[in-house]
């Protein structure tokens, strides 16, 4: 067995001579993978390095090649079985949750004790009590009899929590526990890892988050094209150390802003309010200036956006555009007027997943690609192979439906879509939420050389570093009011964290 | 009690709405607070409530049938026929024969639906026609009068001779509906299976990761809805004295209707018995309240429609909003 830096523990997990192929490609190159028992160990890598194959392996989903040997728990195995893997106390809680939202807690979290082929009256009473044992051991109060589409999505991450620890998990997965959490709902999640982790339960956390990668984990484990890079210790590791091992390159980022007082402004907002939502927000952005408006979750930012575009409407204040005043009723008279919004959610609200990549691209602009009335498929076919070659995106044939990109290449696209309107301001909410680091790269490349073509640009995002090294100015809200402004140019990126996250 | 409305915020609506109709309709009319209309009321209902915990069955686990009610003829018909053909039989062979041939019709949906992916509108859309037509096809439109006797015979489970002298009565429709509705509701509140159902309804990914039968889901789904439409065709069977081939046909809309006023929800996970028997009781009673107002029975469909549409309305967002000290504590 091989050696694990600094401890003499045997491993409750260890697997050697990984093999995965699907059809032709190699998902999985002779990996090997170690977890500890009670440890927390970070599964780094970017989208197609072959993670979640790994843990589908580890939980029986998937059947790994000939000569792959799984130890666990003092058993070999040559492969798992979902039932083997569960009774013998590996839990995964899925991205998804995969929960039942009409449920009540307590049914969400004793499930399976409803599970099995033949029929039996239920026992309430024992699920109410499995439940609340679990949560209690969370050191979380729910009211169990309610139905779990009453909590939030962070309340709800911690009934999926609940849940894997009812089977007496040993070794818990977690994908991407925090991509839809707030940093204070982060932290009470790694509170909940640590005191799993001192109770014996070993942790997989797998995130594109670094910085609480780095925060919660003992080790490191690399994949990168489905082959080990290393296990690392996670003492004295630095995100940009981690980048450079997830994707082979080297991502020394530096500040771009720069100086746009010159450039004829674009926006103009004066004393903008919506009671409850936003207070007394006013700025300006210029032709060529990439604004960064950064905050906490639920700090008015996205809500800030949809007024400037229209969709929700400000009890008080204005915006101008170009010098004239602005009221827009709908989305639609902000487009017209030139505001493109690129929305959080990606997935659900900004690309319509199972139509093409053309049909997507050209959504919003149809009027621009019509001929004698009517749409022209000529039209479409340049408009949307002139934004793919402008834009870098990799894509096989422009009717392949949007589904079958990857997370950085739907990006793209849907930054395109809104570039085919020919705006005069885009607003690019969390634009790198779901993209794993290479392509966040990509993409504030873009983004640059947007600005650069004359192009204004409010970047929102909650994390910090993202608007420290790519905006010219950065906006700092809190509970809905404008609580500082930062000149990248003169001040570190310690100091916007301390100022957001006080 | 605050819980129990706030879980139940459905139901308690439409039993707001039948209590204010019940109350209009005795104050306008002379016969419709009678003891005789009531017994009245449940008897002509029962063949419908019994149809729609079937449905309910198969909307919790996300899909919805068009079939069932020209599945209940099609029932109707041919048990007539075998049990011509046995010569007779009784009570427990005739539900037996019925039940069973729901259940093998209910279940060819199923296969469909599983086997070919097909998606449940659409196949039992499908099914729906294949059935009528089958059914109109072989038997030329006959209707059956001649039944046996038990079939036909009215069964009175109780009597109470009125102070006019007429005579309220309980008759066994009632009975069968009320075996129907207690066997759904201890299937899909009491038993692992009926939680499996709804947990499929609700998320059939998050089921499927638990290691769920999917296609056990729908044969047991559609099967048991099945069952209760072969039951309710005999029933009407008995209830009509009759068979007539498109006797059932356009009910299927009418039953959905009621469902889903009665808070299942189409596309799963959602539903409960009581809502779905309020849901048909709330329809019936306005039907019945109109008649005695003497309202032409044209009218009748526009008006269920609005009550509908009110009713949905009502259910779905006021009772939460009109009551606001109900919510917050939580969140």
């Amino acid at each position: 067995m091989a050696d694990i830096p600094g401890t003499g523990a045997k491993p409750l997990l260890s697997l050697h001579n990984i093999n995965m192929t699907f059809g032709g490609i190699k998902a999985l190159k002779n990996v090997s993978f170690e977890v500890l028992p009670g440890e927390v160990h970070c599964l780094a890598g970017e989208n197609g390095s072959g993670k979640s194959t790994l843990i589908k392996i580890i939980t029986g989903v998937y059947r790994p090649e000939d000569g792959a040997v799984i130890e666990y728990d003092g058993q070999t195995y040559s492969h798992m079985s979902p039932v083997t893997a569960q009774a013998s106390g590996i839990q995964v809680i899925w991205q998804d949750l995969a929960l039942f939202p009409e449920m009540t807690v307590a049914e969400n979290i004793a499930f399976q004790t409803v599970i099995g082929r033949w029929p039996r009256f239920v026992n309430y009473r024992t699920m109410h009590d499995i439940a609340v044992k679990a949560l209690k051991r969370l050191g979380v109060a729910l009211d169990v009899d309610a139905p779990l589409k009453d909590y939030s999505i962070a309340q709800r991450q911690i009934v999926a929590i609940a849940r894997a620890l009812v089977g007496e998990a040993k070794l818990v997965f977690m994908d991407e526990p925090t991509a839809s959490l707030t940093q204070s709902e982060t932290d009470h999640l790694i509170e909940i890892v640590r005191s799993l982790s001192a109770s014996g339960v070993a942790v997989v956390f797998v995130s594109h988050r670094l910085a609480e990668v780095l925060e919660i984990s003992n080790r490191l484990t690399v994949l990168r094209d489905g082959a080990l890079v290393g296990v690392y210790p996670v003492e004295g590791m630095t995100q940009s150390r981690v980048t450079e091992l997830m994707t082979g390159k080297n991502f020394d980022q530096q500040v771009r802003a720069k100086s746009v007082r010159d450039n004829p402004i674009v926006l103009e907002v004066k004393r903008l309010s919506r009671p409850g939502q936003f207070h007394d927000i006013s700025f300006n952005v210029r032709s060529g200036e990439t604004l960064g408006i950064t905050g906490l979750l639920g700090a008015g930012r996205t809500e800030l956006a949809l007024a400037l575009f229209g969709m929700l409407k400000p009890r008080s204040g204005s915006v101008s555009l170009h010098g004239k005043p602005v009221r827009f009723s709908s989305n639609r008279d902000a487009i017209k007027a030139g505001i493109a919004y690129l929305s959080e959610d990606r997935l659900s609200l900004g690309l319509i997943q199972p139509q093409s990549i053309a049909d997507n691209l050209v959504i919003a602009s149809l009027d621009s690609i019509k001929s004698g009335g009517l749409l022209s498929d000529d039209r479409k076919r340049q408009l949307v192979a002139r934004w793919i070659a402008d834009l870098g995106v990799k894509i096989g044939r422009q009717s392949d439906a949007v589904s079958t990109l990857s997370g950085g290449n739907q990006q793209r696209i849907a930054i395109a879509k809104w570039l085919a309107t020919d705006p005069k301001l885009l607003i690019l909410d969390a634009p790198t939420v779901g993209v794993d680091v290479g392509a966040r790269a990509g993409i504030f490349e873009i983004v640059a050389k947007l600005a650069e073509s004359g192009l204004a640009i409010i970047l929102i995002s909650d994390e910090v570093p993202e608007v420290y090294f790519n905006a010219d100015r950065v906006l700092h809200m809190a509970q809905g009011q404008i609580a500082g402004w930062f000149d990248p140019q003169s001040c570190s990126l310690q100091e916007i964290e301390a100022a957001v996250y006080a | 009690m605050r819980k129990l409305v706030q879980s139940h915020a459905t139901e308690f609506a439409l039993l707001a709405v039948i209590a204010a109709i019940c109350v209009v309709l005795s104050l306008t009319t002379d016969s419709f607070f009678s003891l005789g209309n009531a017994f009245d009321l449940l008897n002509t209902s029962s063949v419908n409530i019994i149809f729609a915990v079937g449905l309910l069955v198969v909307l919790i686990a996300g899909g919805i049938d068009i079939s069932f009610a020209v599945a209940a003829s099609v029932v109707q018909y041919v048990t007539a026929l075998i049990l011509g053909y046995i010569g007779g039989g009784g009570w427990i062979s005739g539900l037996l024969i019925a039940g069973s041939l729901g259940i093998l019709l209910g279940a060819f949906n199923a296969f469909l639906i599983h086997r070919f992916r097909i998606i449940s509108i659409v196949a039992t859309i499908a099914t729906f026609n294949i059935y009528f037509g089958l059914l109109m096809f072989f038997t030329q439109g006959v209707s059956i009068y001649d039944l046996p006797d038990w079939l036909t015979d009215r069964v009175v489970l109780f009597e109470h001779e009125m102070a006019d002298g007429t005579w309220a009565e309980i008759t066994l429709p009632v009975l069968v509906m009320v075996i129907c509705v207690a066997a759904t509701w201890l299937f899909i509140t009491r038993t692992t299976t009926g939680r499996q159902l709804y947990a499929f309804g609700d998320n059939p990914e998050g089921a499927r990761r638990f290691g769920i039968n999917i296609g056990a889901m729908q044969f047991i789904a559609f099967g048991w809805l099945g069952m209760m439409a072969g039951i309710a065709g005999l029933i009407q069977a008995h209830y009509a004295q009759e068979v007539v081939p498109n006797a059932l046909y356009g009910r299927e809309l009418d039953v959905l209707a009621a469902v889903v006023l009665g808070g299942a929800r189409l596309g799963g996970g959602k539903g409960s018995v009581l809502g779905c028997v309020l849901g048909v009781l709330l329809i019936a009673i306005t039907q019945n309240g109109l008649n005695l107002l003497g309202v032409s029975p044209f009218a009748f469909k526009m008006i269920v429609g609005a009550i509908i549409l009110v009713a949905i309305t009502l259910s779905n967002t006021s009772i939460e909003k009109l009551l606001p000290f109900m919510r917050g504590a939580r969140r």
